[in-house]
């Protein structure tokens, strides 16, 4: 179908476009505004692990665990142990994600439903109270401000979460067209068919799991790097809330879907406060509603729907 | 010929009901063995314990002279027995290519291969030629829970026998299919089960597919086995007719 | 020994204080098959009524003592205005979607209410210490305990008595069990659902208003009470069963005991037990003590 093509080409020029403007927009854009849209992206990482899960019929409650892992992962190598080359702080980050993902999973790829919900959210929680009370390693309530990196500079940080971004994009595209994305899909639908066909749905979702994790992991260095502070709250419930409140935001359906929700989310959420900050959270709430009710299938189903009129419109050029 | 499946001894009980009462099967390969009986005769029953969906409260099953009691159905499937379900198990929110295509890459293995992408061309060409066997050239974009019922029988049926198997267990594989459709399937579907060596057994209710493409037959009723023998034998036998035919 | 009585009381009266809110949103569970995040408002929202109201009554020349009445009626009016707005417009409308769109529905209810608490309320703490005073001090083995957790613990067993009598001792609870058991044959038995829906949710949130109204007294009311206390509950009835109120009530138990032996041995590990517990019992129990309930009927 040409028409198809076309729009097809247009969506690819769009992208580029996109990232073209991405990348040099520090030269017109406000510092505050690049810090919040690397945020959003480092936060869309995550979010991508949720996704990902979601399309597993599994609500990740509790990815915040893997989120302060990698932020705190950061934090205590720099000020603790001294390592100041970003080189080795995202493989750490990604490794503490993924590692605690590998052990949780072990205990959650049994559970399905709100028990999978309640279950990962037990464990996001327990790190936080670990992280609350053991003042000496954590820093307790208060956090830590991390020290400086070697390549230390805003600048670096957006342009390295913006990068790591795109490789995720990238990475998050094969795994959703792969066989394992496929057997996720599967999984939701039908585990006895899975079963039936010879395949593991234990390890199907044990594997996807981790790579969720993996993904948060690196989310929280990310976010680390760039704010330059850790605190407990990282691991609390209302961070994990917010994971999935995004994925649903965004809509599970396509890679970029979860950073456009960060990215729409993160500016909503800081011009919100800034303009009343009493009134942020109902904002969020609000427009959370909002998109249950008319937009179930998030945000992204507004590009799908512009994709429809736009083809109808070309169609209707022809007569 | 060489015995492919015997069950020596199998019971299952549930409670006070016996859903599966001391079931002594030997099939050999290559065979075409129908199986007949009332419902909850135990017939789904005996296929749940075949391929360890169940687990027999005592009693054997042997595959090709290997203990396989207790296995699941995912070993089960690895050794060669696959089954195809009265209910269609399905990925129904999946289009017909995308289940094809799963059923297929499942069996290279590799769980955890999140690089390689589904529709490959290799993978493709193999879903494709056997969707159209199946008559679903047309369908294979349709979201699996759009198709009708008879389809959707015949996906499940296509799916199992993808995997290759050695023996293949169908559970009602013509119920939802248009009765005029029901011969032309069995047709197609047994001739490629035959040419393939797969040792067919199906459970069915209508009593002219069973004559039609059986070569023997096994009747239930109550969890037991009341007759064993050659189709028209087996057919003829007044126990049978009354029992499981509702003939008096 | 000493320390152990301690402990138990510590124990029973945190579990009492936890109690309400728990059962609020087990029973919730039970009926409408909905976790309700927004239970944490209701909660913070019956404190903010108990207070403004409490404070404005103890204001005037009434007897002091009345000021508990007064927090009770704080709790119902805040049940019935809120409860019935939140089921009819919202719940009713999503309740059959796939799980993860009823839980961010509360979700997002339960931001918005934060925020109608804080424009209504503003954010300044409020205290409202008379009714705690009230209740002085009481003299146990040589101890002297705060009166007011035992109004709490006798509070908290008057609710789960009303509740199981309600249930199982009248009529519109044999309605409520039903549609416990399964909603869809309840509806083809004539039963009304949606109403018990609406019913089971009023009182659900009036339990959780009446924990709130009578945590007033002990606290600084201030914006952000529900969001610690909603965790809490939610690992007290993953512990008990989702739909258990006997569960809520056993995980209450445990978990007040158990951060009572933390604060008094351990207080390092303070939170750390309540969900160590809830990890521990989910592997055990997946699905809590008394869960069981599905949650998915294909």
């Amino acid at each position: 179908m040409r028409r198809l093509e076309r729009f097809k080409l247009g969506y690819r020029v769009a992208i580029l476009v996109g990232a073209l403007l991405l990348m040099t927009a520090p030269l017109f854009l406000s510092n505050w505004i690049i810090f919040v849209v690397a945020i959003g992206c480092a936060k869309g990482i995550v979010v991508l692990g949720v996704v990902l899960l979601l399309r597993g019929g599994l609500i990740s409650l509790g990815h915040g665990l893997y989120y302060a892992a990698g932020a705190y992962a950061v934090a205590i190598a720099l000020n603790r142990w001294n390592i100041r080359a970003t080189l080795f702080l995202i493989p750490l980050s990604l490794l503490a994600g993924g590692g605690m993902a590998a052990l949780t999973g072990l205990l959650l790829r049994r559970y399905r439903g709100i028990f999978f919900a309640m279950l990962s959210l037990a464990f996001s929680m327990i790190l936080y109270t670990v992280l609350f009370k053991f003042y000496d390693v954590t820093g307790g309530t208060d956090g830590m401000r991390i020290h400086l990196t070697k390549e230390s500079s805003s600048l670096f940080h957006y342009y390295l979460t913006l990068i790591l971004t795109m490789g995720v994009i990238y990475l998050g595209r094969r795994f959703i067209m792969s066989r394992l994305g496929y057997m996720m899909q599967a999984v939701r639908y039908n585990e006895i068919r899975v079963e039936y066909m010879g395949a593991s749905v234990s390890k199907v979702i044990y594997f996807s799991y981790v790579f969720s994790g993996f993904l948060g992991g690196l989310g929280g260095g990310l976010v680390a790097l760039n704010v330059g502070h850790v605190a407990p709250e990282l691991a609390y419930w209302t961070a994990c809330a917010d994971f999935v409140f995004v994925a649903v935001l965004g809509g599970a359906t396509h890679v970029l879907a979860p950073f456009l929700g960060s990215i729409v989310f993160e500016f909503v959420k800081n011009y919100a406060f800034k303009f009343s900050p009493n009134t942020w959270q109902m904002t969020l709430g609000g427009i959370l509603l909002v998109i249950i009710f008319f937009l179930p299938q998030g945000l992204w189903s507004l590009t799908e729907a512009i994709e429809r009129k736009v083809i109808q419109w070309q169609l209707s050029l022809k007569q | 010929m060489a015995v492919i499946l015997e069950t020596v001894s199998l019971h299952k009980h549930f409670g006070m009901v016996k859903a599966a009462d001391n079931v002594n099967l030997r099939i050999s390969e290559g065979e075409v063995v129908g199986i007949v009986g009332s419902n909850g005769s135990g017939k789904t029953t005996l296929l749940n314990l075949i391929t360890g969906y169940l687990k027999p409260t005592c009693g054997e099953i042997r595959f090709q002279n290997k203990n396989i009691t207790g296995l699941s159905p995912r070993e089960v499937v690895a050794l060669g027995i696959a089954r195809s379900f009265q209910i269609p198990q399905l990925y129904t929110g999946l289009t017909v290519l995308e289940n094809m295509l799963i059923a297929v890459s499942t069996r290279s293995g590799k769980s955890w291969d999140s690089w390689t992408p589904l529709h490959r061309n290799g993978w493709k060409e193999e879903a494709f030629g056997i969707l159209k066997r199946f008559g679903f050239e047309n369908d294979a974009r349709q979201v699996v829970a759009n198709l009708p019922e008879g389809g959707r029988k015949l996906l499940d049926v296509a799916m199992s026998f993808i995997l290759k198997p050695k023996i293949l267990l169908m559970d009602e594989p013509t119920s939802g299919v248009s009765v005029k459709e029901k011969s032309s399937v069995m047709d197609a579907l047994l001739k490629a089960l035959k040419d393939a060596g797969v040792t067919s057994v199906f459970v069915e209710h209508d009593v002219e597919i069973v004559e039609r493409y059986a070569e023997r037959v096994l009747a239930f009723d109550n969890g037991r086995i009341i007759a064993d023998g050659p189709v028209n034998d087996v057919l003829a036998d007044t126990t049978v007719r009354q029992v499981v035919l509702g003939v008096e | 020994m000493e320390t152990v009585v301690i402990i138990l009381f510590d124990g029973i009266g945190f579990a009492s204080w936890l109690f309400m809110i728990s059962a609020g949103i087990t029973f919730i569970f039970g009926v409408l098959r909905i976790l309700n995040v927004a239970h944490g408002s209701i909660f913070a929202l019956g404190a903010y009524m108990g207070a403004w109201l409490a404070a404005w009554f103890l204001g005037g020349h009434y007897p002091a003592w009345l000021s508990f009445p007064i927090l009770i009626v704080a709790a119902l009016l805040v049940a019935v205005t809120i409860g019935p707005l939140i089921e009819r417009v919202f719940l009713k409308r999503i309740y059959q979607e796939e799980e993860v769109i009823p839980l961010l529905t509360t979700f997002a209810l339960f931001l918005v209410l934060e925020d109608v608490i804080k424009l209504v309320w503003g954010i300044e703490p409020r205290f409202v210490d008379k009714p705690f005073s009230l209740m002085g001090q009481v003299r146990l083995m040589g101890i002297s305990y705060a009166g007011y957790p035992f109004l709490l613990t006798g509070i908290a067993f008057l609710c789960a008595l009303l509740l199981w009598l309600v249930i199982n001792r009248t009529w519109f609870g044999r309605q409520v069990r039903s549609v416990i058991g399964d909603r869809e044959i309840s509806s083809a038995m004539g039963i009304n659902v949606p109403r018990i829906d609406t019913f089971a949710f009023i009182l659900g949130s009036f339990l959780a208003a009446l924990g709130g109204a009578f945590t007033a007294p002990m606290i600084s009311v201030e914006p952000g009470i529900g969001i610690d206390v909603i965790v809490l509950a939610f690992a007290v009835v993953g512990i008990g069963g989702l739909g258990s109120v006997g569960g809520a009530a056993l995980g209450c138990l445990l978990v007040g005991v158990a951060r009572a032996a933390a604060v008094h041995l351990y207080p390092e590990l303070e939170l750390f037990v309540i969900y160590a517990l809830m990890i521990f019992v989910l592997i055990l129990r997946p699905k809590g003590f008394f869960g069981g309930i599905e949650v998915r009927r294909i």
